[in-house]
């Protein structure tokens, strides 16, 4: 068929109802009789609980419910959805069992008519605990002395890992520079703009359970519910209905999960809990902690011969998605780089802090920042242009598929499907006005002003496993339905699934209702993060789509008396080719697959399968790695310590664009947040590990001051790997920003002689670094 | 029960005369009293404008506003832009130029700029700057949002 819909600047049809204040997000539902939750958190990092006095609390006016760990029994730990051979994995409670690990760890519980009442009687619970001393750095969570986060575990270490591709101590011996560096990059959070909210009603009639939940991944919050409260998967239906904003955040099995059901089967109320910014910020997973050493051997033509990386990764109190963050910052290091030999060593700690889990681009920030610091400082070295390097260095695009020599995530060997890495920086460059700039820059610091130019690259594996589906159906008034367990939270799944279904049926966007983040619309479902809904779900969508268009043309043959392949399926009407007033709409044909025609009594008629409906699976073998090349150029106030991002170029590949206004949407926002990663946001902790960003006057987010007018620029290599021909657009965004943000820096600051080895930049470390370079520069001169 | 206060107020045109506990914000006042749940709450600190609405045509932080301090005045809330389903200029430039994605932030976006053109139908480029970078967007990175803004500003229809 051809391509009517797929590759066009669709309009969204989400925004109608978004637009008008219509959008359903879970705390605007209610149910009848509902009743609200409020949480007790823990307010140290590290104590044992002595004991939990509730009778207060439930004396309380309006109190129906107040609970601690020992009222859920028997409430088994949390899931884990993601082991690894190596992870020694620390079991999580939905209320903590006799001691805290993090400040806002889940204490106890109380359920109240309104949510005021609620709130006021966790005041009234008096808790017992013993502070005992936290770890709050994940380097010092390494000593020998340093207090263990979980005592059973007998050691802060979660996982330690180790790989090695082709001979690096030898391409070290024989190098002609070795140049050692090392890097630290801090926390960050995804904040999304609505934070988490549950609603659950239990119906004893029919003993099923209707859970609303704002999460990435509904059937996986299904699969992990139906042992912890002893249901089938049958009787659990999970709705995520219009969901603000994920980012990763929203994509982990939290206490709540399993709480706020638990309470509406135990009250028989329907029990909603909506979280406020401040335990959003408190307890919902962060992401990015990590310290890396690193080496690179080097030709004196700037060719990188071998990269030895050792970092140590903050793991936070648990491991809601295991240690898939390490892993993948681990093997995206050598990026698009052609790297021969390659080392790589992690470790992962508990700290008493905030579990870590991924956040929009997974651990490939610190992998690209790490990688492409070090390139920069190749170039300084060696006297060679940045972009030269790198264009020495990566990948050839007639290479691919291109073996890595690394297992990946998934454990398969790492193999990129296409990509053309020199393409995209010649844009990236073009589109900031590479040569220009660096005039400009030699102009203002003639007048003291310090302008830089940066550049990053990245790869990225996105479209993972293990499969997501969909179901076509053709309802007998002519409707299509498309369900799909591919959950959005404002990626315009709904728009640009509707586009490939179009496509590959045959009928008009408008025939097609698609219906997103519900379990009882298809049995299996994974969710949305790693970049993987256009890739995974949409492949879906093209399969179960074609089989439906197939089993239209037969059905059709039969009442058009006609043969099949003499058929065609066009804007919604079955007709004879070259012939479309001989033709019936998709409904009369659906009405035939049901059976209606010629009726009950009757045989179906032959050749013509009993409904009109497909559901297909697609199972990927492996990612499909979109690539980004980023420009960025800043101006740094010398003075104040402030940057300001003057321009930004983004250049993306993501195969195959469905609809290119949604990609565009998905790059900028991307680039926004690897910009408040680069300069601003920080969950900043003190000794004790008490969270001192527990609002947004002190977790600072971008606004539109901070975020320039981003240049776009695709290069399409499609990936062999699907029939759609698409890579993930999801996180593309944010991974090589930071660095890119911090190469701009640091060039700007050359005369300093700055080194920027840590991000955010905020300008307070930046003032540091720029008086420290002053007095180098006064001490030199004095 | 508590004190309750007899207020009134004008909402997207309806006249509203109800008695309110004073701690009752105009937020909780839209969202829980009249089921207007089109404002949205994020911060929950006046921060992020997640839950901006018009009083007399100035935007307003609902989350941080007492709804005693609003009484006797005309309230437009997301809801009341489209009256008969005819939408706002705003609402159409932001579905056109991309400008939406999870459609959390959006009513207040649009609350916002819409605040803005009232006061000043011809708003400058760093005027639609102050205006959308006083909301946090988390999703789409504002350059859609200010593109949409800027095309209604400049008469685009």
């Amino acid at each position: 068929m051809a391509a009517r819909f797929v590759g066009a600047r669709i309009k969204r049809r989400e925004d109608r109802r978004l637009i008008t204040g219509e959008g359903a997000y879970v705390a605007d539902l209610a149910r009848p009789g509902m009743v609200h939750a409020a949480i007790l958190r823990s307010p140290y990092a590290r104590a044992r609980i002595r004991a939990v006095d509730l009778t207060a609390a439930r004396q309380s006016p309006g109190v129906l419910l107040a609970l601690a760990f020992e009222d859920l029994q028997p409430a088994g730990p949390l899931p884990l959805p993601v082991p690894h051979p190596a992870l020694k994995a620390a079991q999580e409670f939905p209320l903590a069992p006799g001691m805290v690990h993090y400040v806002g760890e889940p204490v106890a519980v109380v359920v109240a008519e309104e949510r005021y009442a609620a709130e006021d009687a966790l005041d009234l619970i008096r808790v017992e605990y013993e502070p005992l001393p936290p770890v709050v750095d994940p380097e010092r969570a390494l000593a020998a002395d340093a207090p263990l986060v979980h005592e059973e575990l007998g050691t802060n270490v979660a996982a330690h890992l180790e790989q090695e591709t082709g001979d690096v101590e030898r391409a070290f011996r024989e190098a002609d520079h070795v140049f050692r560096e090392r890097f630290r990059v801090l926390r960050g959070s995804g904040q999304s703009i609505e934070a988490r909210a549950v609603l659950a009603a239990y119906d004893p009639l029919l003993q099923a359970l209707t859970v609303w939940s704002s999460t990435q991944t509904p059937h996986l919050i299904r699969r992990g519910l139906a042992p912890l409260l002893n249901l089938t998967e049958a009787q659990i239906r999970i709705i995520a209905p219009d969901v603000g904003g994920g980012f990763g955040s929203k994509g982990v099995f939290y206490p709540e999960e399993f709480l706020v059901p638990f309470l509406a089967i135990r009250l028989g109320r329907p029990v909603k809990w909506v979280e406020d910014r401040r335990e959003h910020l408190q307890t919902a997973i962060q992401e990015r902690g990590q310290v890396h050493e690193v080496e690179v051997a080097v030709r004196r033509d700037g060719r990188i011969l071998a990269v030895r990386d050792r970092f140590v990764a903050d793991q936070g109190a648990y491991t809601p998605w295991g240690i898939v963050v390490p892993v993948l910052t681990a093997t995206m290091v050598p990026g698009p780089y052609k790297i021969p030999n390659y080392r790589f060593e992690v470790t992962v700690v508990y700290t008493n802090t905030v579990p870590s889990a991924p956040v929009r681009g997974a651990g490939r920030p610190q992998a690209v920042f790490v990688m492409e610091r070090m390139v920069d400082r190749v170039a300084r070295e060696l006297g060679l242009d940045p972009a030269e390097v790198r264009f020495r260095n990566f990948i050839p695009p007639h290479e691919f598929p291109y073996v890595v020599g690394l297992r990946s995530r998934d454990g398969r060997l790492q193999t990129y499907d296409s990509g053309n890495y020199p393409e995209g920086l010649t844009r990236a460059l073009r589109l900031i006005g590479y040569e220009e700039v660096r005039k400009e820059q030699e102009r203002l610091r003639a007048e003291a002003r310090y302008l830089g130019v940066g550049m990053a690259c990245c790869v990225e594996a996105t479209g993972l496993g293990p499969h997501e589906g969909a179901t076509v159906r053709v309802d007998p008034s002519g409707r299509v339905y498309l369900y799909t367990g591919a959950s959005p939270q404002g990626q315009g799944h709904e728009t640009m699934l509707a586009q490939v279904c179009a496509d590959a049926l045959g009928v008009e966007l408008e025939e097609i209702t698609v219906v997103t983040g519900d379990t009882a619309g298809i049995p299996q479902g994974t969710g949305t993060f790693a970049s993987r809904i256009a890739t995974v779900a949409a492949n879906a969508v093209t399969a179960a789509a074609t089989e439906v268009r197939a089993r239209a043309l037969r059905a059709g043959a039969y009442l058009l008396e006609a043969r099949v392949e003499d058929l065609d399926l066009i804007s919604g009407r079955v007709q004879v080719r070259g012939v479309p007033e001989k033709g019936v709409p998709l409904g009369q044909v659906a009405r035939v697959a049901a059976g209606a025609v010629p009726g009950p009594g009757s045989p179906m008629p032959e050749g013509v399968e009993t409904s009109l409906e497909a559901t297909s699976y697609f199972t990927p073998a492996q990612a499909a790695y979109a690539s980004g090349t980023h420009a960025a150029v800043v101006e740094v106030d010398v003075e104040t310590g402030m940057v300001k991002v003057l321009k930004y170029g983004a250049i993306h590949d993501c195969g195959r664009m469905i609809n290119p206004m949604i990609v565009e949407g998905q790059v900028c926002g991307g680039v926004a947040h690897g910009i408040g990663n680069a300069l601003l946001e920080e969950p900043v902790y003190d000794g004790s590990g008490q969270l001192l960003t527990s609002t947004f006057m002190d977790y600072l987010l971008p606004s539109a001051a901070e975020v320039p007018e981003i240049l776009l620029d695709h290069v399409e290599t499609l990936s062999p790997l699907n029939p759609l021909g698409v890579k993930g657009a999801g996180e593309g965004g944010t991974i090589p920003a930071p660095a890119a943000i911090a190469a701009a820096v640091e060039d700007a600051l050359a005369p300093f002689g700055v080194r920027i080895t840590e991000v955010p930049l905020s300008p307070e470390r930046l003032r540091r670094l720029i008086s420290r370079g002053e007095r180098a520069q006064d001490g030199g001169r004095g | 029960m508590a004190t309750r206060i007899p207020m009134s107020f004008t909402i997207n045109g309806d006249r509203y005369e109800m008695e309110l506990p004073p701690q009752r914000t105009l937020l909780e006042l839209l969202r829980d009293e009249l089921g207007l749940t089109g404002t949205k709450e994020s911060c929950g600190a006046g921060i992020c404008g997640a839950c901006t609405v018009l009083v007399d045509g100035q935007p307003v932080s609902s989350c941080i506003k007492m709804a005693f301090q609003v009484k006797g005045r005309e309230i437009t809330t997301i809801e009341g832009l489209a009256p008969g389903g005819q939408l706002d200029p705003l609402q159409e430039a932001f579905v056109r130029h991309g400008a939406i994605q999870c459609g959390y932030c959006t009513p207040g976006m649009i609350i916002i700029a819409k605040g803005l053109l009232l006061q000043n139908p011809y708003p400058s480029e760093e005027e639609i700057y102050e205006a959308v970078g006083s909301n946090i967007c988390r999703c789409t990175g504002y350059v859609k949002i200010v593109e949409a803004v800027r095309a209604v500003a400049r008469g685009e229809r």
